[in-house]
């Protein structure tokens, strides 16, 4: 802290600190959308600092494809034991055993759009007035006309061209029986200033985003980890290498980049430096130009 | 680590086709914030518009109905960082319909750029937008005459109409307007100073918006802490803790400050600043923080602390701008939530005063409508006192917004005066 004005990961920091106790405030029963990716630890982070000496006082709630990164799954119940705090798990698989959602088939299919119903599902089976996330409005096109306070109409739906309006950091949670609210603490952030933060308080990140020894295959042009789920073609070759994930989504979909970078030091310096967006390894976006608003309407993260 | 110091928000205004959107893609492309993924599909999509090179102005479009009918619909959030500073843009439309945009991209902006299209000099958006700007008390109006090309980077003519707004917005209370002669869509005096205008002795865009003074854009003076939570943890060694949440609105506070609560008037000592796992001795605005006290008081959500020689006023009756948001035009039978601080009260509107007509400054009186986009100076009243000071000293604590109680609709926007 300079004398007369803040750094700004400091004012950032405030800002997302201020908005989460909006949220405990205003709403009645939120919870925290927590996948295991970085952007919904630093939630979870600045949630523990806006509540401190109270423990964090909302549940994290993960919506669970099947399709995970076996690191993700046991930092996430690390990370809720360490915090003495509620974990749901909300599954995908269950959605379409009970015939909610519809599998994908073929080689490209993805579990990420069933996961729209299964949250819409826990949400109202739980009575869930704000679900709290990690989306940033750097991200993606439509991800920067999100507000911070968000308002879903009764069917979950997003409507972005009938937003209200947010002015100053007064924010409006008032919602009628059924329709609920997502709330986006970290919206001002960008990747890059996820990444100093993160060296700054020292926190804990899954170890996939550090370069590590992984058996891949090149698929739409990103290393796609080799898993189980995974359909492969004759001509498809796992091989080797030594990669980080920028992202973390599912171990179907997320690429991976071919990287030395072990340590968060040279992490920083090559976001620093990068000249592609997170998201371009991610093979759920790239399925049409307005994947992620089409998502975003239907009620997705 | 890469440092970098101060945020810096602002806001972008100008109207239809002045070269808005195309200014924002040129900041964002030659401060290389734009990444090659982002750029590609920006290639694919001019090649298909039958663009000649690459449509700058693409970078800022975000929902499918705005890339069809190639206009922005809504308030839009853009970041980039120079080793200087962090900044935001609130890119925000300028057609008619969407004054309450505007309104809310200058909410929380340090600064206003405004353009102006060479060629048609200064018009009734701008001066619609330059009134806005100085309505929400942006502190800083940085004036980009555009389309320099189009007159051949001419200083008469850049001279003319830095006068001619000169001119116009002597009527407006803005502390600070600088002027820039610029080509967004050639890049000069963007980032690069412009070869074309030797003529033109100041910085280009980006070294003003790095180097300009902010520190005096947030109120040092007055204390304001609102209440937003209390912490009760009611364990271990914090049996006994009572925190208050809340935000640093303005001023500074200090570790034994003497402080009064509002509106219970309660007077008690700062007994710790505390933020996690750690005290502070001086906390300052904006900073988040939770206060304790020496003496076990009734202090709440919607209470505000603040030092005792130093005060805001409690009001029941204030008088508000007050800009309407909603689809619905007022009707004045309705009864609001108003939202100041952390604060939620009932309301009326008793009297819509005067509107104002914006684009000719004029009010208009006897007049009792008000719809979307009207702008007016009305008298409110709450059910129970509100600690408010004037806007134009208080940005925090001098802004209210009121909430229709049936839909839950953000209504109107107001700044007491």
């Amino acid at each position: 802290m300079g004398k007369y004005y803040l750094n700004y990961l400091d004012e950032l920091e405030a800002e997302s600190i201020y908005i989460l106790r909006e949220v405990w405030a205003q709403f009645k029963n939120p919870v925290i959308l927590f996948s295991g990716g970085k952007d919904s630890i630093v939630v979870t982070r600045l949630a523990q600092k806006a509540f401190y000496p109270l423990k964090v006082p909302f549940p994290l709630l993960h919506v669970d494809t099947g399709h995970n990164f076996p690191e993700t799954i046991s930092f996430r119940d690390n990370l809720a034991k360490k915090l003495n705090t509620q974990l749901i798990v909300a599954s995908v698989q269950e959605s379409i055993d009970q015939g909610r959602v519809l599998e994908e088939r073929g080689k490209n299919a993805t579990r990420n759009s069933l996961q729209i119903t299964t949250l819409l599902d826990v949400i109202e089976e739980k009575r869930i007035d704000c679900a709290i996330g990690g989306g940033r409005r750097d991200e993606e096109k439509s991800r920067a006309k999100e507000r911070i306070f968000s308002h879903r109409d009764i069917f979950g739906q997003w409507d972005p061209k009938n937003q209200r309006p947010e002015l100053w950091h007064l924010y409006n949670g008032g919602y009628q029986e059924g329709e609920h609210f997502r709330s986006f603490p970290i919206s001002n952030w960008t990747e890059l200033d996820i990444w100093n933060y993160i060296k700054r308080e020292e926190i804990e990140i899954p170890s996939l985003y550090f370069a590590h020894k992984r058996e891949v295959l090149w698929r739409n042009d990103s290393w796609i980890p080799f898993s189980s789920f995974l359909e492969i073609d004759k001509e498809e070759k796992v091989v080797s290498k030594k990669v980080r994930f920028r992202t973390l989504g599912d171990i179907t979909i997320t690429g991976g980049i071919e990287s030395e970078c072990d340590d968060i030091n040279k992490i920083i310096q090559e976001v620093a430096a990068m000249r592609n967006t997170e998201r371009g390894n991610r093979s759920d976006d790239k399925r049409s130009e307005t994947a992620m608003e089409d998502r975003k309407k239907e009620g997705y993260f | 680590m890469i440092e970098t110091n101060q945020l810096f928000r602002f806001t972008t205004a100008g109207s239809v086709d002045d070269g808005k959107s195309t200014l924002i893609g040129r900041l964002l492309y030659d401060s290389k914030s734009i990444f090659e993924d982002q750029l590609q599909a920006v290639e694919k999509t001019s090649v298909k518009k039958g663009f000649n090179g690459i449509d700058l102005a693409l970078f800022t479009d975000g929902l499918k109905d705005e890339r069809e009918q190639g206009i922005t619909i809504d308030v839009a959030y853009r970041y980039f960082t120079t080793p200087k500073r962090k900044f935001i843009i609130a890119d925000t439309p300028g057609h008619i319909q969407y004054t309450r945009n505007m309104v809310t991209g200058a909410s929380t902006a340090n600064a206003a750029l405004i353009l102006v299209d060479a060629r048609h000099g200064v018009v009734e958006q701008t001066k619609r937008h330059s009134f806005i700007a100085s309505l929400l008390n942006i502190p800083h109006i940085i004036v980009c005459i555009n389309k320099m090309d189009l007159v051949d980077f001419d200083e008469t003519i850049y001279d003319e109409l830095c006068n001619q707004f000169k001119e116009f917005s002597s009527k407006l209370l803005v502390q600070d307007i600088r002027f820039i002669p610029i080509s967004a869509l050639l890049g000069d005096n963007v980032v690069q100073r412009s070869d074309n205008m030797k003529w033109y002795q100041g910085a280009p865009l980006l070294h003003t918006l790095e180097t300009m003074y902010i520190g005096s854009d947030t109120n040092r003076v007055d204390a304001r802490f609102p209440v937003q939570n209390v912490l009760r943890p009611q364990r271990d060694e914090f049996m006994e803790y009572r925190g208050y949440t809340g935000k640093i609105e303005s001023g500074v506070f200090r570790k034994g400050d003497e402080i009064l609560v509002m509106p219970s008037g309660l007077t008690s000592r700062i007994k710790s600043i505390d933020v996690f796992e750690e005290e502070l001795d001086v906390a300052i605005a904006p900073m988040s923080v939770a206060l304790t006290l020496e003496d076990d008081i009734d202090v709440g959500r919607g209470d505000m602390i603040v030092r005792s020689n130093n005060t805001p006023e409690a009001a029941k009756d204030i008088i508000v701008m007050l800009c309407w948001l909603g689809n619905t035009p007022l009707n004045l039978k309705s009864r609001f939530s108003l939202q100041h601080t952390s604060n939620k009260q009932l309301a009326v509107i008793k009297e819509i005063i005067y509107k104002i007509d914006i684009d000719t400054l004029e009010r208009i009186e006897g007049n009792q409508d008000l719809k979307m986009n009207d702008i007016a100076k009305v008298k409110i009243s709450v059910a129970r006192p509100i600690m408010v000071d004037t806007y134009r000293k208080n940005r925090s604590t001098g802004s209210i917004i009121l909430i229709d109680g049936n839909s839950n609709e953000t209504v109107a926007a107001g700044m007491i005066t």
